[in-house]
């Protein structure tokens, strides 16, 4: 229930496009997208959250991700891993 | 001393196999040394010996194997569901998903992550952190260095394209010259050339006949393939479609393309209506329709055609400078201009070194040629309008490149001096008035800009050791490609000094021309003065002529003498009348 509440909220912010949660099978529990698009981010973010966090910890072993942007021309990609799940939310910055 | 040994064998005992048996070894010939010839010995002393002392060197090259990349796609099916649960049962993978969903980590984990997640959704609606803020403090463009230009890419049409579609015979290795260039009008990403052999009757029987379109991105695979019936010469984008093409082939015919239907020509002017040489220029003609184009070839036409019917040409014109119309006189055309904004009007490059200007709207025929320009001792090979000042333009050919004003018609009112090599095509830049490119049968780019040095090139630069036959700017004009005799086309990008223009350019440029096309101008009436009156004198008074002989150079220099003495006393007498 406050799960819904959480991510409903997230949603109802300005410039979101799409809120995803996925599993660390790569699987979608949650998503505001069709199915193909969302397989789609979650397979490809998932590699690439891994290997980012594998960079970090890597240069400072006590170090380690706690988030993750991506900016590209058209939007946003904020993705805040866990060990377990991964939640990302597509926004459109307003500019 | 010969010394000869015969073997002989009789017919009969050929074939038989060979018994070989030792013997001792005799002597043939001995030749003792003869002590007469001991007289002609002559010492030599000193003797010259050399002797090196370095290190031995050897020189080796390696070049990686180019290689070839190929864009694919790789489609993503859905994974990562467990072995249990098939995916494209709904009902499964609702369930699964609801189980998650009540799992305690799981509530935990989105409640931590959901916060942190809208902070940086609150702090990206609240900032935009990529903002130009100091847009005002932008600092003036000071000189961008020296002018320089770099290759970025060579296309060059690799055999083992041909491999894969002849591999039983051999590959096709007779290279042709890139005849023609012309970029896509509006991406400018893309590059038409034309690929024919102009040497006379050196057709060789399998020499491919294909031109092709490349994308920049890839340039080792061309992105289509033309197949013409005969290799093309020239070969145009429409400006108004970017998707259809004209080019004129090698047998004088014209074709025309859409590339939205492959590589063959969509339609192909009839061989007895069209030109009996080969086509040198083909230019697409402002149009309501977007379908006219026209032609040049060195048969001494210039046809008009409407490609949705290119049975027969719209209109003909015969190059015949006597007005006559007739076809033996005309003149080969090598080279064709045009410039959009002067639709009426279009001038022809001649072979013979002669540049018509001509009108289209005229009436009759023998009008239409509304003057001639003398201009080069071989053919004209390339003819461009200056895109800022239409009355000005650029011809290039025999050992030079020369800039005429439509006005002045006895001669150019600035030109390079000569090279020592041909000079084979030629264009202005698009972007700076005073800037001009030429390329040379030595394999050099030359880029001129008259404003600021008028001796020699900006910039010269060796592309490739053969010769360079074919050159175009991109309408951006930072990006030249050149094509070679061999078919390279490389393509160059120049410094930004080259291609953006200066404060004072335009004025300066407009102030040069016209000077010189004043310059240009006072000299041809002066010469006319000149001319009218030797007539005048010649055809009057023929008896006055004896009158008039040469002077002795002697007595000139003796008259100059006095006269410059006199001077200098009367200017002393002068100055010591002021002292007293």
């Amino acid at each position: 229930a406050e799960v819904e509440e959480t991510l409903k909220r997230i949603q109802a912010h300005k410039g979101v496009i799409a809120t995803m949660v996925v599993n660390a099978e790569g699987i979608p529990i949650r998503t505001t997208l069709d199915n193909s698009t969302t397989v789609q981010y979650a397979g490809l973010l998932h590699q690439l959250t891994m290997k980012a966090r594998s960079t970090v910890r890597d240069i400072d072993p006590q170090n380690d991700l706690t988030f993750l942007r991506i900016r590209s021309k058209k939007h946003e990609i904020m993705i805040a891993p866990d060990k377990e799940y991964l939640l990302i939310v597509v926004q459109n910055p307003c500019e | 001393m010969e010394i000869i040994y015969v073997y002989t064998r009789k017919r009969s005992e050929f074939g038989r196999p060979c018994s070989f048996s030792d013997r001792p070894a005799t002597v043939n010939v001995d030749i003792p040394p003869d002590p007469s010839m001991a007289r002609d010995f002559i010492l030599r002393n000193p003797v010259d010996s050399s002797v090196q002392h370095t290190s031995d060197m050897s020189e080796h090259e390696v070049n990686t194997e180019r290689v070839e990349v190929e864009s694919r796609g790789v489609n993503h099916v859905e994974g990562g569901w467990p072995k249990d649960i098939n995916p494209q049962e709904m009902e499964q993978t609702i369930r699964f998903r609801k189980k998650v969903e009540k799992d305690e980590n799981y509530i935990n984990t989105i409640m931590h992550l959901g916060t942190l997640m809208e902070h940086c959704v609150k702090q990206n609606n609240a900032i935009n952190i990529y903002e130009e803020y100091f847009e005002e403090e932008e600092m003036a463009e000071g000189e961008d260095g020296p002018p320089s230009a770099k290759t970025i890419n060579v296309i060059s049409k690799l055999t083992p394209f041909f491999d894969v579609l002849l591999s039983k015979r051999d590959p096709n290795v007779i290279k042709r010259t890139a005849t023609h260039l012309s970029w896509h009008p509006d991406t400018c990403r893309k590059l038409a050339v034309a690929y024919s052999s102009l040497e006379f009757q050196q057709n060789a029987k399998d020499m491919s006949f294909d031109s092709y379109i490349w994308d920049l991105e890839n340039s080792n695979r061309p992105e289509l393939v033309l197949k013409p019936s005969s290799p093309l010469v020239s070969l145009e984008y429409n400006p108004k479609d970017s998707h259809v093409l004209v080019g004129g082939c090698y047998n004088g015919q014209m074709a025309y393309w859409d590339t939205r239907k492959g590589g063959l020509p969509v339609e192909v002017s009839t061989v007895e209506v069209s030109h009996r040489d080969p086509v040198y220029g083909a230019i697409w003609l402002q149009s309501k329709t977007g379908t006219e184009c026209f032609s040049a070839s060195t048969d001494g036409q210039v046809l008009w055609w409407d490609i949705r019917k290119l049975a027969e040409p719209t209109e003909s014109l015969v190059l015949d400078i006597t007005r006559k119309g007739f076809l033996e006189n005309a003149l080969g055309a090598i080279s064709l201009e045009f410039e959009p904004t002067m639709p009426t009007k279009f001038m022809v490059g001649t072979e013979q070194g002669i540049i018509i200007s001509c009108n289209r709207k005229a009436k009759t025929p023998p009008e239409k040629i509304s003057s001639t320009y003398s201009s080069h001792v071989g053919p004209v090979y390339a003819l461009a309008r200056n895109p800022f000042y239409p009355k000005v333009f650029l011809s290039v050919g025999d050992w030079t490149a020369r800039i005429w004003s439509e006005e002045t018609k006895e001669s150019p009112i600035m030109w390079t001096k000569c090279h020592l090599s041909y000079l084979t095509d030629g264009c202005w830049s698009t972007m700076r008035p005073s800037v001009f490119f030429t390329t040379r049968s030595d394999g050099t780019l030359d880029v001129w800009d008259f404003l600021f040095k008028q001796n020699d090139p900006s910039l010269s630069l060796k592309v490739c050791n053969e010769p360079l036959s074919s050159l175009r700017l991109q309408d951006n004009g930072c990006i030249v490609g050149c094509g070679s005799k061999l078919g390279t086309v490389t393509l160059l990008e120049i410094s930004s000094g080259l291609c953006t223009l200066q404060r004072n350019e335009k004025t300066l440029a407009t102030a040069m021309f016209e000077r010189e096309t004043k310059r240009e101008k006072i000299l041809e009436a002066r010469h006319r003065e000149m001319r009218l009156k030797e007539r005048a004198k010649s055809e009057g008074q023929a008896t006055e002529v004896e009158e008039t002989f040469p002077e002795d150079p002697q007595e000139v220099l003796d008259r100059t003498r006095q006269e410059f003495f006199e001077v200098i006393e009367a200017e002393m007498r002068r100055r010591t009348r002021a002292e007293a």
